[in-house]
């Protein structure tokens, strides 16, 4: 086979795997500036659905719920998940391998496991459903990717730098607030911004012991089990994954400044 | 009474039979060192040999297994590094990435606490922090002392190697430690930036009178700077010296064939005064030796004289390099490739006649002449020891059991290409040239050295079998007051 019919199948494969992708998501959004009942039908271009969102309490309560959840736990992931980070890239070889693979787990493991964990283990301690068990299980399943984030970060670091800061005169705490910490703030600010994204869109887990609190993917399945495809849950699900794409990107070009910054 | 209990202080760091051991691996041996206040003493040897291990017991990151390490006659061997008045030079200078120039320098001095000079109710000093303006003034001064008067401001990341290097000296020295130790800090560096430096650390140690340990790996670097120069090898100190006593009198052949080119022989002293070697006498300014004792010999590629027609030896030339100022030749003469150097120039295939002055041969004790080993008996012809069995000859009715000694002449050891075809495996460490023939030293398994002496030529890092034939092992029941280390 040449080469130019190698690289035109390679970029029709990509062509089509990126349009089953995102088509359907563009036709949405699309599909939320105008405010036809059904979608597919265009009643000419309104920004009504949006109005509704916006004005809409319930779903305003859920994205606060949301907003609240994905904050508090991204915040407890970034800091346990960091210390976790520090402490396993200390240890010696064999531990380390272990410890790596037992942070790993709530990431590889099937949500709905997870999930019914959960609810059996609140259930046994006794700690009702409802905010408690979110934030505690939102921690959890986040705190693996803090650990992913930050632990390159500790690679690239001078290992001579945690006794730099012994050296003139720091404390061993002093050191790591003042030397180490500083050195992995990149590493820890992406992973909060994970941590945060991962918790906003978690539904499985949430399901299971969200009591009656309710989140935005939680609020979107009820209203589309109760009410069929209410025409507002279009402009909800855009403004979503606008908001996602945003973070996202905004993320890429920080790191890759920073990688330029460094190259320097 | 303060003035004279501090000139008391002669010694500003002992350290005293200090060991330590990693996982089972001796990295320091048993060390014992004295530095005095205000020398600069270089910690020299190959990788691996200790060096960083000892000093990083210095600075306080590493604890020893064993003994104790004194500053000013206190014993700081549990003291951690925060708290003792030591500052250190990292070999890749261990900046910190998140601050500039000054805060860097500034980051010790803000966590010093200073006496008052005032006292509290209990009597006890008072202590207060540097203020800003102190803390300006004295980061002003060291990077004045570095060269770096605008730079300041600057970020770490931005600066070149020996700028970096310049400030991670100005950052330990700003805190006015008793002890600076600098770990390799010219590692880094090329060729050209690395002699500046050199001068400049030098100078630097001459004008702020703070006590300089210094680790390097660059036999010219420890010769030119230092006052005092420990040559270590194996986690033990070879030799500890001024650098001229270094390469004049090395303490033995390791040493010799580290610091600068030799010719290292073997020899036998005749009487006091007489060495021979390549069989011919030459007078020596040595003595004290057994009559016919076996010795290892030094001679200097500078103190061989080469005349066409006269002379002690007889050799033919085989090489020529010009080296600048003077041409190194390598010259064969009675089996023994000397090198030597001389302004004028001898084409290779001449015959020559060379010589040497009394004063240009130094004459060493042999490190070992045996390799001696504690093991036990396995059964009648079988003797267990270094981790393997070798056959022997049981001529004095040993029994099952018996611990012995057993000693093996360097020149009766059998290495093998193929580990599988000895009895032992072990790794070659090291391999001095000796004349005619070579002297490997190996390290087995079990961590014990052999000396092999051999006309082959092994390399560094080789893996190789020990054979030994029954009848050249000889073992004999250990004797009470020869008990332990019979390994070394």
């Amino acid at each position: 086979m040449n080469k130019r019919v190698k690289s035109a199948l390679v970029w029709a494969f990509v062509t089509v795997m990126l349009a089953i992708m995102y088509v359907p998501i563009l036709i949405l959004i699309i599909y939320s500036f105008t405010d036809a009942k059904a979608l597919g039908v265009w009643n000419g271009f309104s920004f009504e659905l949006y109005a509704n969102l916006f004005t809409d309490a319930e779903i305003m309560g859920a994205l606060g719920n949301s907003l609240i959840l994905a904050a508090v736990s991204a915040f407890l992931a970034t800091v346990l998940g960091t210390a976790a980070a520090v402490g396993i890239y200390y240890m010696k070889a064999k531990r380390k391998a272990v410890a790596g693979f037992v942070a790993n787990i709530t990431m590889e493991n099937a949500e709905i496991v997870t999930g019914v964990a959960f609810m059996m283990f609140f259930l046994a301690v006794n700690i009702g459903y409802g905010w408690g068990a979110l934030i505690v299980a939102h921690t959890m399943i986040t705190v693996p990717y803090v650990i992913l984030s930050v632990t390159p970060k500790l690679s690239q670091l001078n290992p001579n730098l945690y006794e730099a800061g012994l050296d003139l005169g720091a404390s061993p705490i002093g050191s790591m607030f003042r030397v180490v910490i500083p050195q992995l703030i990149p590493g820890m600010i992406s992973g909060f911004i994970m941590a945060f994204t991962l918790s906003l869109d978690d539904f499985i887990v949430s399901k299971f012991i969200n009591g009656g609190v309710e989140t935005i993917p939680i609020y979107l399945y009820n209203a589309l089990a109760k009410r069929g495809a209410d025409p507002t849950l279009r402009a909800l699900s855009s403004v979503l994954f606008i908001a996602v794409l945003t973070v996202l990107i905004a993320l890429n070009i920080v790191s890759a400044k920073r990688r330029k910054a460094e190259v320097k | 009474m303060a003035v004279t209990a501090r000139e008391k202080f002669d010694n500003i760091i002992e350290i005293k039979n200090v060991t330590k051991v990693f996982d089972g691996i001796t990295a320091v041996d048993d060390v014992n060192l004295a530095v005095k206040r205000g020398e600069f003493v270089t910690l020299l040897g190959p990788s691996g040999c200790g060096k960083t291990t000892l000093l990083r017991m210095i600075a306080g990151f590493e604890m020893p297994t064993s003994g104790t390490i004194m500053l000013e006659k206190q014993d700081v061997t549990a003291v951690p590094p925060h708290l003792r008045p030591i500052n250190t030079v990292f070999q890749k200078y261990a900046l910190f990435p998140h601050l500039n120039v000054f805060k860097n320098i500034a980051f010790g001095l803000k966590l010093k606490r200073i006496p008052t000079g005032e006292t509290d109710k209990k009597g006890k000093p008072v202590f207060r922090k540097f203020t800003k303006d102190e803390i300006a003034e004295k980061v002003e001064r060291v990077l004045k002392l570095v060269n770096l008067e605008t730079y300041g401001h600057r970020n770490v990341t931005g600066l070149s190697g020996g700028q970096q290097q310049r400030v991670a000296i100005a950052r330990a020295i700003v805190c006015e430690p008793k002890v600076l130790l600098l770990d390799e800090p010219l590692g880094a560096l090329d060729l050209k930036m690395r002699k500046e430096m050199q001068l400049e650390l030098a100078a630097m140690h001459k004008n702020i009178g703070i006590t300089f340990i210094y680790v390097t790996h660059d036999q010219e670097e420890a010769l030119t700077m230092s006052d005092k120069v420990v040559v270590m090898t194996d986690g033990a100190v070879q030799q500890y010296g001024t650098p001229k006593a270094i390469y004049d009198e090395p303490a033995n052949a390791f040493v010799a064939d580290f610091i600068g080119e030799s010719n290292i022989l073997s020899g036998v002293m005749k009487s006091d005064f007489l060495v021979e070697f390549c069989g011919t006498k030459f007078k020596c300014l040595d003595k004290g030796f057994a009559p016919d004792e076996r010795v290892d010999l030094v001679v200097r590629p500078e103190d061989i004289f080469i005349a066409p027609k006269k002379g002690a030896l007889k050799g033919e030339v085989v090489s020529t390099v010009f080296k600048g100022t003077y041409y190194e030749m390598e010259i064969l003469a009675e089996g023994y490739q000397f090198t030597v150097q001389n302004t004028v120039e001898r084409k290779p295939g001449e015959t020559v006649f060379l010589s040497v002055e009394p004063d240009g041969i130094h004459i060493m004790k042999k490190l070992k002449t045996v390799n001696e080993f504690i093991g036990t008996v396995v059964d009648e012809t079988t003797v267990e020891f270094c981790g393997g069995k070798f056959e022997f000859v049981n001529s004095s009715g040993l029994q099952k059991g018996d611990a012995v000694r057993v000693t093996v002449p360097f020149d009766k050891v059998e290495l093998t290409d193929d580990e599988a075809d000895g009895c032992i495996g072990a790794n070659v460490t090291q391999t001095f040239y000796k004349g005619t023939y070579y002297q490997v030293q190996v390290y087995t398994d079990d961590d014990t050295d052999f000396f092999i002496d051999t006309v082959d030529e092994w390399d560094m890092g080789d893996r190789v079998g020990i054979k030994i034939k029954p009848e050249d092992i000889k073992v004999e029941p250990v004797t009470e007051n020869a008990e332990g280390d019979g390994n070394d």
